[in-house]
Formats: structure tokens, C-alpha cells, sequence
């Protein structure tokens, strides 16, 4: 699994060259678009994990997640994603802030982490692509998109904790 | 949305930290989390740009291209009343292509010019058509194959194995997808037969 990385870009790399392209040309358009993307996100990224690091300095994550976590427990659920799970419809970059925060509080190998891991490799901004796509082209009666999509949140939710005790405990 | 749960979360705090006497350690987050968020961009600066530049090179050569044609039979039956030539149905196989290669900067683009196709068919009506429920749905689920940003993001925090999840993220997806497809197709066929 951890050759996944170097494999995948070795193939693309070789199947440039295969195809006679000017692969490190092309590479640096590529990559131009990418430091355009982070450009773009940075002040979401930088607003949001703001906005955490409140959230935590200040007690209030304590009190939240103790009010939240005898109801987490009883679902095998854990807590510290609660806050993750529930932004992940919304925002993307918001998500990615509070995922490294559960990296930081618990490190990436433990359940929390793990789960977090999966939640955010399998699930989208929901209400994001939603809007974006559906209001590109001005429709106003998006009828069972919603539903269908949030469902799909929500498997991905409990699909996380079941895989990570499934695979890992 | 996010204004309010920004502006939310900012007020909670405050408000918590006044009572559980906490403002000094609130004021020095206030200082600290910026220069710590700017390192963190630091490294997705790395890992996005490197990945784009990879990926750039997979859209150029044809491979997603090549890509393109293995999924495209698979997402016909999603599809029945759409003419398999047609362009939308062409710039839909080439988004979620995209989206399964993880090329976020490519899918947005291809899937926005499939929604205007999907809508001339619709006759610019304001209710979404069944393909276009079908779409965004699957636009929504999450696709990618090598989650390259969430892997490179686990070994930055220390994990000792970045890719441990990938099987586990596989099956979380699959059926997330399929939950959301089912919906959609099946309510989908509920308003034809009415």
C-alpha cells in the first residue's frame, strides 16, 4: 500500500514519456494550477483553522464533546470527529482544518484518526457541488438531489467507524 | 452558510473562555494559530503542486483519456435516456473520470460544461432533469481512487503507515455511492411510473 504513491507516479510519468510529451513542461503547468488552487484556499484554510484553534484554547471543544460523548459512546463513535462530521457537508477546507486537528490531539494511527482518515477520503462538500453545479445552469427545483446525497454523508459516516473496527480492532 | 458558523464559533468561544477563565490561553491561540496554519499551508503547498503536475501530465498524454473509455460502459445503465455519442454524456464520463484520478481542477470545469449540455436537453427548465440528479449525486460522493492529499497529509502528522486506510476508504466510499445512486435512480423511476 505505501508503494501506491510512487507507483501511481511513476506509470503517469512513463506513459508520458511513452507518448512523446514534454512531460516536465507540462508538469510545471500542472503545478502552476495547483499553487493557484492552495492560493485560493489559503484564506478559508487560515479563517477556519482560526476559528478551531478558539474553539479548543478556550474550553469550549470540552464542553461540547462532553455534552456529545456519552451518545457517541454508546454508538462506538468517536467523539473528537463529531465537529468534522458535522462541517464535511459544508466545507472542504473547513473539514481538512479540523481533521489536522484531530491528527494533533490524537495522533493519525488511532481510532479517531483512522476514522477521520476514511470519513474525510469518502465523503464530498455536499451542499457545495450541490449549489455550484445546479446553479451553473439556474435550477431552482433540485428535487431529490439533496436527500440522496446527504444519505450518502451519513453511509459514509457509519460505513467509517464500522470499516476502521473492522479492518484495524 | 459558513458566516454563521464561523461567526458562531467565534462568539461560543469567547463567551466559553470569559466563563471558564481562559483568556489568556484564548489570546495566545489568537497569535499562535496563524503562523501555525501557514506552515500547515506550507506543506499542502508541496503536495498540491507536486500532484497537479503529475496529474497534468496523465490529462496531456491521453491516460485519462484511455481511462475514460474503461468506465464509460459502466456508467451507461446510470444514464438510459441519454444518447451514448452525445456530448453530455461524453463531458459526464470525462468528469467522473477526473474525479476518480483525483484531478479536483480538471472535474469542476468538465462537470459544469455536462450540467449546460444536460440542460439544453432539459429545455432550460428550472427542475432538475433525472441525469442531472444522477450526476451532481455522484459529484457529491467521494470517487477518488489514491486519496494523494489525505495520504500526504497522515504521513506529515507522523503516521507510520499513510495508506493503511486506503481499503477500508475504498469500501466507506463504494457504499456511500451506491446508497446515493439507489436513491436517486429509484426515485428517478417512482416519477416516471406516476
Amino acid at each position: 500500500m505505501e508503494l501506491a504513491m510512487p507507483i501511481f507516479a511513476c506509470v503517469i510519468v512513463l506513459f508520458g514519456l511513452i507518448r512523446r510529451v514534454p512531460v516536465f513542461d507540462i508538469f510545471m503547468v500542472g503545478a502552476r494550477e495547483g499553487i493557484r488552487t492552495l492560493y485560493n484556499i489559503a484564506p478559508t484554510i487560515i479563517g477556519l483553522m482560526f476559528a478551531v484553534s478558539l474553539l479548543k484554547s478556550s474550553g469550549a471543544v470540552d464542553v461540547i464533546c462532553s455534552a456529545i460523548s456519552p451518545i457517541a459512546q454508546r454508538l462506538g463513535f468517536p467523539p473528537e470527529i463529531v465537529p468534522m462530521a458535522m462541517l464535511r457537508p459544508v466545507s472542504g477546507s473547513g473539514a481538512t482544518a479540523l481533521l489536522l486537528s484531530v491528527f494533533e490531539d490524537c495522533g493519525t494511527d488511532s481510532f479517531a484518526g483512522r476514522v477521520a482518515s476514511v470519513l474525510a477520503g469518502s465523503s464530498e462538500t455536499t451542499f457545495y457541488a450541490t449549489a455550484m453545479y445546479f446553479g451553473s445552469v439556474h435550477i431552482k427545483n433540485t428535487r431529490h438531489t439533496l436527500p440522496a446525497a446527504l444519505a450518502a454523508d451519513f453511509t459514509a459516516l457509519v460505513m467509517s467507524v464500522v470499516t476502521v473496527r473492522l479492518f484495524f480492532y | 452558510m459558513l458566516n454563521y458558523i464561523w461567526s458562531a464559533i467565534v462568539l461560543l468561544s469567547v463567551v466559553c473562555s470569559i466563563f471558564l477563565g481562559k483568556g489568556e490561553n484564548l489570546s495566545a491561540a489568537i497569535v499562535d494559530s496563524g503562523a501555525q496554519t501557514v506552515q500547515l499551508l506550507l506543506t499542502l503547498a508541496g503536495v498540491i503542486t507536486l500532484w497537479s503536475g503529475i496529474m497534468k501530465i496523465a490529462e496531456e498524454s491521453g491516460l485519462t483519456a484511455i481511462f475514460a473509455k474503461i468506465f464509460s460502459p459502466l456508467l451507461r445503465p446510470l444514464f438510459p435516456n441519454l444518447d451514448k455519442e452525445s456530448d453530455a454524456f461524453g463531458s459526464i464520463t470525462m468528469n467522473i473520470t477526473a474525479n476518480l484520478l483525483g484531478l479536483g481542477n480538471t472535474a469542476t470545469p468538465l462537470g459544469l460544461k455536462a450540467m449546460h449540455e444536460l440542460n439544453e436537453l432539459n429545455g432550460s427548465s428550472d427542475t432538475a432533469s433525472d441525469e442531472m440528479i444522477v450526476f451532481v449525486v455522484m459529484n457529491t460522493a467521494s470517487l477518488q481512487l489514491l486519496p494523494t492529499m489525505l495520504g500526504s497529509l497522515r504521513q506529515t502528522y507522523g503516521s507510520n503507515a499513510p495508506f493503511e486506510i486506503l481499503v477500508p476508504v475504498w469500501l466507506s466510499s463504494a457504499c456511500a455511492l451506491s446508497v446515493a445512486l439507489m436513491i436517486a435512480v429509484g426515485l428517478n423511476k417512482r416519477k416516471r411510473r406516476l
